[in-house]
């Protein structure tokens, strides 16, 4: 079932003011069984398998099983995501295993500056947008005028 | 019925949506609001760091043009575009975006998206227009950027918009609920910008158990762009032209890397090319046939013509690509890091935007360096970002225009729909293809500057809306609730009951539908005026049927309300496809009884509008004009 919670790894994220996975899900699928204290993915047909719920659980509670109805089972992917870069263990069928490691972001978390660092003063009137013509490295805006 | 509380929202400018388009907007909006005292609000069905399309990530920028550096002009953009959809393009729109694309893009690099750089500090190109990034966080710092530019009070995530508020033929507002708690919400604004996705699930897709998920384009893009658009009045462009990608089969895996950066050839069972022996077959799409790179829909329809020959399954040749750049190798231990280097660069690409893919090759026990992989075309999707062109007819920037399409394409507010305070941008707006990920960012920021502009010259008012009305569409919203809680005594399965429909269903219905009588995969992708008149005898049952959605909870509630927005772009798209007598983009659809390209009648835009009030449509055609001189020239080279 595309994503899915493993019971002996998941705490309900009770240390936290909200559950991690149901947070992230970007197709509302993850919800907390408050009796259980557990989380489970409500709508595993419509899952789109983009690993949000597992990158962002705090206890690797989170994992995925391809979808049943045309990936072979027994394999699996894994990932590891820190604040710069992204870990990932493939698990074949046959049990081969791969690694494989990305950056991820070059900015600590959270700095992004809207206008990032570029100056610009533009008028309102005109095509020149805030950033710009310094954010494309030209002189001015292309036009046909 | 549970006691809703409503909440009403008054702001300046109103942003629905979350993706990039919708943070290219904020980021913009913001700083003018800043200049002239405006308020900014933007909402979110899901939470802005992984909503929309990019929400996994990306392995690729698809749109940078390399101004800067002179890689290539405004002009090269507007042409590759035009020539990919078959010379149906707005050029007005799709310079406006190719010109301030490269910004945006520099924009991420600052923002701390990891762009691949050569030795010499230059980007690393996939092809011509597309750059390679690590972006597994992509969406996590556009996202990021846009909020700080907002500031958290102003963002209403997990709430979603289900309808326009229109008064006097201007857009003044929005009303949705959350899908988290009992609140109803009524935004008032004085410009609205709609950037809330293309639309997917309206077509039957390949898979239909668990990998019914595993869309191209993700699950939660259901329409509300266009459907939001269509209601509140706004001319539509473009409606039939969906798009079809040819992906990795079943989990689609992207093939672009697999083309243009380890230059992959794709063959039949047989060993064949399609595109070298079906080569003839492009003379009949004449002029575009003959262009390079030769159109997405028609490299499309090469290989589909192979599969209905029974020549299938094709192949990309991941092996044999491999191979060849590695054999470039000056000696043995070059060659080993060459290929341990593009066995990691093959599963970053899966791993950074299609994970499922490289579950499946895991699954499979498929290493790329030792075996072909499936490639197929998916199913419809509807998608103004991509190689598709749907969605709402908008206003052009004033100082593209010329003197033949001034009167045509402007009208005041770069991307304002016909709908006075109504915009639109990414997915939702038509006409203006390929601008992919970087481009709706670039797209949205023209429209966040354009309503930041119209809010402050035009200085409309806030508009009074009365109790009454606030009161009928929170019925409205909630009915399926209603519906449920009214009739589940009725039978002993839930699921099963006379007096409503399920939203799954519903949807399935809606695909079924579509996908026999609108030219979807079992159809294999092929129409005509019989199927299409019978698939419109059936959306008018489903439509009536709409009124006995039932939903369980607000999930379910939500659901209900995205089925019913495919609903409209289904109806749009039938209705397109059925006045547009020939077939232009034949690996997109196929007219059976229109199978030729008809230059002389069909060179133009087949535009819809559709009045909420009477349920009436009206179908408008409206001329293709050049910005770019001379027209004949740059429609035959190609670029």
């Amino acid at each position: 079932m595309p994503s899915f919670v493993i019971p002996d790894k998941c705490d309900g994220c009770k240390a936290l003011d909200k559950t991690a996975c149901q947070h992230i899900c970007p197709n509302d699928l993850m919800v907390l069984d408050k009796d259980a204290m557990k989380a489970y993915n409500r709508e595993p047909e419509m899952c789109w398998e983009c690993y949000n719920c597992v990158k962002i659980c705090p206890v690797q509670a989170v994992d995925v099983r391809g979808y049943a109805d045309f990936v072979p089972m027994g394999a699996s992917v894994v990932p590891m995501r820190s604040t710069d870069n992204i870990m990932w263990t493939v698990k074949f069928r046959n049990g081969t295993l791969k690694r494989f490691k990305f950056p991820i972001r070059t900015t600590p978390e959270g700095e992004a500056q809207p206008a990032g660092g570029f100056n610009g003063e533009p008028p309102l009137e005109g095509p020149t947008l805030f950033t710009e013509p310094d954010s494309l490295g030209l002189p001015e805006v292309w036009t046909t005028k | 019925m549970r006691d809703i509380e409503t909440v009403v929202v008054e702001t300046d400018l109103l942003i629905l949506g979350g993706g990039m388009a919708a943070c290219g907007v904020a980021v913009e909006a913001a700083h003018w609001a800043k200049k002239h005292n405006l308020k900014v609000t933007l909402v979110d069905k899901a939470v802005m760091e992984r909503s929309g399309a990019v929400a996994m990530g990306l392995s690729a920028i698809n749109q940078y043009v390399g101004l800067r550096d002179g890689q290539n002009s405004v002009k090269d953009y507007v042409d590759y575009v035009r020539n990919d959809l078959m010379g149906v393009t707005r050029e007005d729109l799709v310079a406006n975006i190719a010109r301030h694309v490269d910004s945006s893009v520099h924009l991420f690099e600052k923002w701390g998206l990891p762009i691949w750089t050569d030795k010499e500090g230059a980007y690393v190109h996939e092809g011509r227009w597309q750059l390679m990034i690590n972006g597994e966080s992509y969406k996590v710092v556009v996202a990021e950027a846009a909020k700080n530019a907002l500031g958290a009070d102003n963002v209403y995530e997990r709430v979603f918009i289900t309808g326009p508020i229109v008064k006097d033929g201007r857009c003044v507002g929005a009303y949705g609920f959350s899908v988290r708690e009992d609140k109803f919400y009524v935004f008032k604004a004085k410009a609205v910008v709609a950037a809330m996705g293309g639309a997917v699930h309206v077509f039957k897709p390949r898979s239909s158990g668990e990998g019914q998920g595993r869309a191209w384009y993700p699950p939660w893009n259901a329409g509300a762009s266009a459907f939001f658009t269509l209601q509140a009045g706004a001319e539509m462009t473009c409606q039939e032209v969906r798009f079809i990608p040819v992906r990795f089969k079943d989990a689609y895996g992207p093939v672009g890397a697999w083309f243009l950066l380890f230059k992959s050839r794709a063959t039949n069972a047989f060993g064949g090319e399609y595109m070298q022996e079906r080569r003839d077959e492009l003379a009949n799409w004449k002029p575009y046939g003959h262009v390079k790179p030769i159109p997405a829909n028609l490299r499309n329809y090469l290989g589909m013509l192979d599969v209905m020959e029974g020549k299938g399954p094709i192949y990309m040749r991941t092996e044999e690509a491999i191979q060849k750049i590695a054999d470039q190798s000056p000696d043995p231990k070059a060659y080993k890091k060459k290929m341990k280097e593009l066995e990691s660069e093959a599963w970053e690409d899966f791993l950074d935007m299609t994970i499922s893919q490289a579950i499946l090759w895991a699954a499979t026990n498929t290493a790329p360096e030792e075996k072909s992989s499936e490639i197929a075309a998916a199913e419809p999707y509807f998608i103004g970002s991509h190689s598709g062109a749907s969605g709402a007819w908008v206003s052009g920037p004033e100082d593209l225009q010329n003197d033949t399409t001034r009167s045509e394409y402007f009208w005041g507010y770069d991307n304002m729909c016909t709908v006075k305070g109504l915009f639109a941008a990414g997915d939702a707006s038509g006409a203006s293809s390929h601008k992919f990920s970087s481009g709706s960012h670039a797209e949205g920021r023209i429209t966040g500057k354009a309503a930041a502009r119209f809010v402050v010259n035009e200085k409309p008012e806030l508009i009074d809306i009365p109790a009454d009305e606030i009161e009928k569409y929170k019925q409205q919203i909630y009915a399926p609730m209603k519906n449920f809680e009214d009739n589940q005594d009725k039978s002993t399965q839930a699921n099963v009951n006379p007096n409503y429909i399920r939203p799954n269903m519903f949807m399935m219905r809606l695909q079924k539908i579509m996908d026999e009588y609108a030219g979807g995969v079992t159809a294999q992708f092929t129409t005509s005026k019989p199927l299409l008149d019978r698939g419109m005898e059936l959306l008018a049952f489903l439509k009536e049927d709409a009124a006995k959605l039932g939903a369980e909870d607000l999930h379910e509630l939500m659901r209900c309300w995205e089925n019913y927005h495919r609903m409209f772009q289904a109806e749009a798209h039938v209705r397109t496809i059925l006045h547009r007598e020939e077939t232009r983009w034949p690996g997109y659809y196929f007219r059976s009884d229109f199978p030729k390209l008809d230059d002389e009648k069909w060179h133009c835009f087949v535009n819809c509008t559709y009045d909420a009030t009477n349920d009436k449509w009206e179908m408008i055609k409206r001329p293709i004009l050049h910005v770019f001189d001379p027209a004949l020239d740059h429609e035959l080279v190609g670029g």
